[in-house]
């Protein structure tokens, strides 16, 4: 007879035979009986968070650094509950993710017990899939199918629900199984007809541009390396939602820039010019696409992605493809090699020139100030002075962040970590644990504001007990910048409840947290903080007093198309939005 | 090629959608496991899509397969997107679109009780006979007729029997197979 394991020790035998070398996680009396075997392995290291929430970001920063799947672990009942916005989180944004939650013993269930809470049910709209394993014999297959599920197709959360007498119950462990399920099966290879159509459309396109997302990323390394040669090859001009920067370098000449509401002049108006829109791993996203109905009206548009339901989802598109980006851009590459198609270099020739003219509007431009720091210049000096270091960047949400995504320029990807779906204020700071946790060795640092990092700056305690030396760079404007700016288009510039009065002295918090604190006030003290902060080897929270009225431009007002963007010089933003847009968000 | 009638609701830009709405008749094939039903009408009502009619039942004892046929109503795209939203569902074999695929049967079951006496109790029997509907239950004050065929069938039937003493009515939903020799 085969030998029988206790549920817990089939828990830590599966994930390590996953591959698990972090776990983030919070104990709870449902799980207890797995962090006791978790007290007895050395096959992966826990990292004790402060908050559950932390620990599915963090777990969210790990992955989408390493391209792995991120592992959590939490308790059931409140546990599992404020491990939901991570879960969301990592849905909106697919990221591969496996959140173990206990459960009261299988008897209690629907009792009301202690610390009980329906997680099937609370997460069943936010996950991929999720499972209540309510049979000993079923929790070994059910931990192997949930990481393939995860981890294939459209990567997404898998909530894995575990009451606590499976935990303590006996029987057989299994090894997984030969890859496959009997009804998830994603369609990697697109349709090799459709790509040699998208070949002839791109080469005869006349004002082409490739717009592109997160799915290269989460296709891996492969597809970053498919999509530059494509690029380059073609030489045709390529913007990227917030989710997809670092996957075709910055620095290349045929970047424009992230595209969208805070997007750049040049990006936005390819896409609203262009005759052919080749859209790779991206979902028309309602940032990205503005008004509808005036979208990139005289195009047509290719559409590459893994998941069928984001095609024709809000923008009707002239040619689906469904497949994975490396695969269908592999296939696409060799097919264009083969056919060594003519382009049409007159026409090209024109579009270059006329997308020159836009750069020469040089929208990411922005007034100095000599007594304050300016924002943009914070991440223009902080980007100057980590570019040559091994840099990973996280990010909170609001103002700092389209800062971050238009001033700090990405060459990489994997290196640029953010909550682009969801927009979770206080994503940043775990998310960069857990980058830190990947890569021990790298710079990590986490742009934060002044009101996003309040949300989880609890998880500080965790990098210091972890030695991680995460730095959290905050752009500190005493307001939610973002929302403040909102007030001041939309809201005849009353500002309701987006000042904070009372903000901690971040210098002494880091202290008292058993970190470092680094402030910059003037323009002139910022290059050698930032250079401080650089080489402490201790988590740092840097407070960098900003211009406090500063706003993200340039910006498509709520309710517009692509070519009515304000930018920096606009003068009256108060009556830019009409009252039609005022309504949106 | 998009052209500018070609224009797209959202659910940030207000904007009237012009296509027509259609009602379409969707068979899901799902395993039958705990909560897959949960799964199929939270994904409907979380997305905002209606359910006109849905009835489920295991076809496949041996295999655990259920099948789900749901009747809803939306435009082609939204249709579409049901379509999709459904296959992405870890649980989901297939999504057939029966109205879309071409002629299909559909058929439902209704119980329906009416009390009365005198005339009209004679009236309702024989109205019955010609709908044939069968008598499943009765006393000297009441029936209950089983009455199976296309729902507009029951419609007309339930509606002619509301004079009579009609007290209520029970229906099944509506269960759909493609005609001809194809497999759905």
């Amino acid at each position: 007879m085969a030998r029988e394991f206790t549920g817990a020790e089939i828990v830590i035998k599966a994930l390590a035979e996953q591959g698990v070398e972090h776990l983030f996680g919070y104990p709870g009396g449902a799980v207890l009986p797995i962090y006791d075997e978790i007290f007895q392995q050395n096959s992966f290291q826990h990292i004790l968070v402060r908050h559950e929430q932390g620990a599915l970001h963090a777990a969210e920063g790990y992955a989408r650094s390493t391209g792995e799947v991120g592992v959590a672990l939490v308790t059931s009942g409140p546990g599992a509950t404020n491990a939901v916005t991570g879960l969301t989180d990592a849905m909106l944004d697919s990221i591969p993710l496996i959140c173990i939650t206990g459960q009261v013993p299988t008897a209690l269930i629907g009792m009301d017990a202690f610390q009980e809470a329906d997680v099937v049910g609370i997460t069943r709209p936010c996950t991929k899939h999720n499972y209540l394993v309510k049979h000993i014999d079923d929790l070994a297959k059910t931990i192997h199918e949930a990481f393939y599920i995860a981890r294939t197709g459209r990567p997404g959360p898998v909530v894995i629900d575990i009451p606590k007498d499976i935990q303590f119950a006996s029987g057989p462990y299994q090894s997984p199984k030969k890859v496959g399920h009997s009804t998830y099966r994603p369609q990697l290879k697109g349709d090799q007809n459709d790509i040699r159509k998208a070949v002839e459309l791109i080469a005869a396109a006349k004002r082409p541009v490739f717009y592109t997302g997160g799915g290269v990323i989460n296709s891996g390394s492969a597809a970053s390396q498919l999509l530059i040669e494509l690029v380059k090859m073609t030489d045709i001009p390529i913007t990227s939602t917030l989710m997809g920067l670092g996957a075709f370098p910055a620095s290349e000449r045929q970047w424009l820039g992230m595209l969208g509401m805070h997007g750049t002049y040049e990006a936005n108006l390819a896409m609203h010019d262009c005759d052919l829109m080749i859209n790779i791993g991206a979902r028309f996203d309602d940032r990205i696409t503005g008004r509808l109905d005036a979208f990139s009206p005289n195009s047509t548009k290719i559409h590459v992605d893994i998941d069928k339901s984001s095609i024709n989802k809000t923008v009707k598109v002239d040619l689906p493809i469904i497949g994975d980006v490396a695969h269908v851009l592999e296939d696409l590459l060799r097919i264009w090699k083969d056919k060594s198609p003519k382009q049409n270099s007159k026409a090209r020739a024109a579009w270059w020139q006329q997308i020159d003219r836009w750069r020469e509007k040089k929208c990411l431009s922005y007034k100095p100030d000599a007594e304050k720091i300016m924002p943009q210049l914070a991440i223009e000096r902080l980007y100057e002075l980590t570019k040559h270091e091994d840099t990973y960047i996280t990010t909170e949400v609001g103002q700092h962040q389209m800062w971050a995504a238009q001033y700090y320029r990405f060459e990489e990807p994997k290196r640029f970590m953010t909550s682009g779906g969801l927009g979770t204020m206080g994503y940043g700071l775990p998310a960069a644990l857990g980058v830190q946790v990947a890569h021990p060795d790298s710079l990590v640092i986490d742009i934060g504001g002044d009101g996003s990092v309040q949300m989880t700056m609890q998880e500080m305690s965790t990098a210091v007990q972890h030695g991680l030396p995460i730095k959290i760079f905050i752009l500190n404007n005493s307001y939610l910048g973002m929302v403040r700016q909102w007030q001041e288009l939309l809201h005849g510039g009353r500002y309701s409840h987006s000042y904070s009065e009372a903000i901690p002295d971040f210098v002494k918090l880091a202290e008292a947290y058993g970190g470092v604190g680094i402030r910059a006030e003037k323009p002139d003290e910022l290059d050698d903080a930032i250079k401080e902060m650089i080489s402490v080897d201790k988590p740092v929270l840097f407070d960098c007093m900003v211009q406090n009225l500063a706003n993200c431009f340039p910006m498509i007002p709520s309710g517009e198309a692509h070519n009515h963007m304000l930018l920096a010089d606009s003068e009256d933003i108060g009556s830019a939005i009409s009252e039609k847009g005022k309504v949106l968000v | 090629m998009n052209t500018p009638q070609q224009t797209v609701g959202s659910a940030y830009f207000i904007t009237k959608d012009s296509d027509k709405e259609e009602s379409h008749t969707l068979s899901v094939l799902v395993d039958n496991e705990p909560g897959v039903l949960a799964r199929v009408i939270g994904l409907i009502a979380g997305r905002g899509y209606n359910i006109d009619s849905l009835t489920v039942s295991e076809i496949s004892h041996q295999k655990h397969i259920s099948r789900i046929t749901l009747v809803t109503i939306g435009t082609p795209q939204v249709i579409e997107q049901i379509t999709h939203q459904l296959e992405r569902l870890i649980p989901v074999h297939r999504v057939y679109d029966l109205t879309a695929g071409g002629p299909h049967i559909e058929r439902e079951l209704a119980l329906v009780k009416v009390i009365g006496k005198g005339d009209a109790r004679v009236e309702a029997l024989r109205l019955a006979e010609a709908f044939r509907a069968l008598v499943a239950d009765a006393s000297t004050e009441h029936f209950v007729f089983q009455i199976t065929g296309r729902p507009t069938k029951i419609d007309q039937f339930i509606s002619l029997m509301k004079p009579l003493g009609l007290v209520n009515v029970a229906r099944t939903g509506i269960a759909a197979v493609s005609r001809g020799a194809e497999q759905i």
